[in-house]
């Protein structure tokens, strides 16, 4: 259809095209008729999708008995901070945030390295056994977590790894490990081998040609993953629950026991929710054209 | 997607050991090394994968299975007791249990509904976004990822304070709408209750669809479309045989990680109910967790999780399928 978006539309065409002639012709001058509707849905949308998370902000932020009141206030006026030192001051809040940190990373990170070669494996080796083990891995993805509770729990009981932090990135990698082999396969098979056979011409070894061809566009690909499966464990509550103890536990704990320390304080209780997801949300937001069109993005189109 | 045609079928090139000797001895290493570094090197590639996955998956698998044949609580887990084998006692006390066949049934009729909706707004949303002016556009992308990537905890204490009876801002809109909403709990009726939850969880998992489906629908040649209106057809022939069957990888892909995720929704459901759901708001993943850490029989926790698998193997068993007919495993 019409896309008009000039800036981010150039913006995301402009990573691949680097690497190949895009001989494609831009779609012709956007057409005004109904656009106008369209933008009106647009803000309604937008407007109902971002409210928790306004909400959720413009409750954190204000004095508590603006918070807590039969005639809410859609502005946070006087703006105050105390409900985030009220908030700090329940509980430990940098400790579980800080093992959340730790846990997150390290799990992406071995998930990444592991996950790459897998799926290098399965998108450009031809073996037997290959269909089989694509299968196998989206099956293993298909597992919930939580059915797998009671027997990681009792595993990690017999390997003395239970309130260990690192009993707990293993078991992230569960969850995390299918679904990057996964998504990176996708992003590899979406690399033309055209481009890795020409530097293979030009005397590249494949290896070579991996690195050199392959790994600056699948870059971004495994940035979008990476970041996906942070968020996923950063996310992660049940396994943390169930595995680690309460004075050893993580961010997505601390604030669901929240409620419980003294009865139900909303304001300080959106303050934790604010600290604890707006990093992420911005994080998420400077990277997410990368996502969107990392996703399906190739180098030779058409 | 055009990938299809162009990567899977194509045999690959000559396998050339890695990180072995650069450009030198083309010719002369290519025969037998080759060939057996061209089977090796993808197991090898494949190894560290798949012991991960052995130890954290493949092992809690299986005690799973072996749990559920078997008797074991607190004190077998304190070693105070033997573990029994009990054959398939387990299976047939909880498939002879109404209660179970309600979470059953209950978890179906979720998943499917919640499934349901996070396919159809997210396409309708991803279609929109590509109808829309750029300022607009941003204004929903921010949107999109900031609900995206809102921590599941954090979006169901914001919902939980949203709809709260007292002070909701819920309740207090409806209210205003003229509707009588004031003190009213969401959470007495289990169908209420549910419909929010449902709503948290879509509203957790439409993002990643409608950005998804958005970035596949930017990659739609315009040639086909174009093609298609000169050939007379209206806007919704060109989304039915052009647009639809351009996006299909993708839908069932998104679909079915839906299913996978909607199917083992947890925390939403018990956060909501503070820790302890009531039997009402049981869904199989809750229920096989109550049996197993609160009722600390773990034998038939696994029972229950090993059916809730089977039940889910059963479901996703028709989109493998699809998936291994349009060759997106190939």
């Amino acid at each position: 259809m019409t896309d008009s978006a000039a800036p981010r539309e150039t913006a995301v065409t402009e990573l691949p095209a680097k690497a190949a002639p895009a001989p494609k012709i831009k779609a012709k001058a956007p057409r005004p008729k109904g656009r106008s509707l369209y933008n009106l849905i647009g803000v309604a949308v937008a407007a109902i999708l971002g409210f928790p998370v306004y909400w959720m902000v413009n409750t954190a932020l204000k004095p508590d008995k603006y918070a807590i009141s039969n005639d809410p206030k859609f502005l946070p006026f006087p703006i105050t901070l105390d409900n985030f030192k009220r908030a700090l001051e329940v509980s430990d809040f940098w400790g579980p945030v800080f093992r959340s940190l730790i846990i997150a990373g390290t799990t992406v990170a071995i998930g990444l390295v592991v996950g790459l070669l897998a799926a290098l494996a399965i998108s450009r080796f031809a073996f037997r056994g290959r269909k089989v083990v694509i299968v196998g891995i989206l099956t293993v993805q298909m597992v919930p977590l939580v059915a797998m509770i009671i027997p990681v729990f009792l595993l990690l009981n017999d390997l003395g790894q239970y309130n260990k932090l690192s009993g707990i990135i293993l078991t992230y990698l569960t969850f995390v490990l299918p679904f990057t082999v996964w998504t990176l396969r996708g992003f590899i098979v979406n690399i033309p081998k055209e481009l890795e056979e020409s530097a293979m011409v030009d005397g590249c070894t494949r290896t070579g040609a991996f690195v050199r061809v392959v790994f600056p566009l699948l870059a971004p690909g495994m940035v979008a993953t990476a970041i996906y499966g942070f968020i996923q464990a950063w996310n992660e509550y049940l396994y943390a629950l169930q595995l680690l103890s309460q004075t050893n536990t993580t961010a997505t704990v601390w604030l669901g026991n929240f409620t419980t320390t003294r009865g139900t304080e909303y304001a300080p209780m959106m303050a934790g929710s604010t600290m604890m997801a707006i990093p992420v949300v911005i994080f998420f937001l400077l990277v997410q054209r990368r996502i969107a069109s990392g996703l399906t993005a190739g180098a030779v189109k058409g | 997607m055009s990938a299809d045609t162009s990567t899977a079928k194509v045999p690959p090139q000559r396998p050339s050991s890695s990180a072995a000797a650069p450009a030198p001895g083309r010719a002369p290493r290519r025969s037998l090394g080759n060939r057996l570094s061209g089977t090796a090197t993808p197991w090898l590639l494949l190894a560290p994968t798949m012991v991960v996955l052995a130890v954290v998956l493949g092992y809690p698998l299986v005690r799973l299975a072996t749990l559920s044949f078997q008797n074991f609580g607190q004190s077998q887990l304190w070693g105070f007791q033997p573990t029994e084998w009990l054959g398939f006692d387990n299976f047939s006390a909880v498939l002879s249990d109404s209660v179970f066949w309600d979470v059953v049934v209950r978890t179906i009729i979720f998943t499917l509904g919640a499934v349901a909706f996070t396919m159809v707004l997210g396409l309708l949303i991803a279609m929109l976004l590509i109808r829309v002016s750029s300022w607009v556009k941003t204004l929903m992308n921010i949107a999109l990822v900031a609900s995206w990537a809102m921590p599941i905890v954090v979006a169901v204490t914001v919902f939980k304070w949203m709809f709260d009876t007292d002070y909701g801002v819920i309740n207090w809109l409806l209210t205003k709408v003229g509707l009588d909403f004031d003190r009213h709990n969401w959470f007495i009726d289990s169908t209420q209750g549910f419909a929010i939850i449902m709503v948290l969880v879509v509203w957790g998992a439409v993002p990643f669809v409608a950005i998804t489906l958005h970035a596949g629908l930017t990659q739609v040649p315009k040639e086909l479309e174009e093609a298609a209106r000169m050939d007379g057809a209206g806007a919704f022939k060109v989304f039915r045989y052009v647009t639809i069957p351009v996006l299909k990888p993708i839908i069932v892909m998104l679909a079915t990680l839906s299913v996978i995720w909607d199917m083992g929704v947890f925390a939403q459901v018990f956060l909501m109910r503070g820790g302890h759901p009531e039997p009402e708001y049981q869904l199989l993943t809750t229920y096989s967790y109550d049996k197993a850490f609160v009722v600390n029989d773990y034998s038939m926790g696994s029972a229950i999780a090993l059916l809730t698998v089977l039940l889910l193997l059963g479901v996703i068993a028709v989109y493998m399928r699809q998936m291994l007919k349009i060759g997106e495993v190939e």
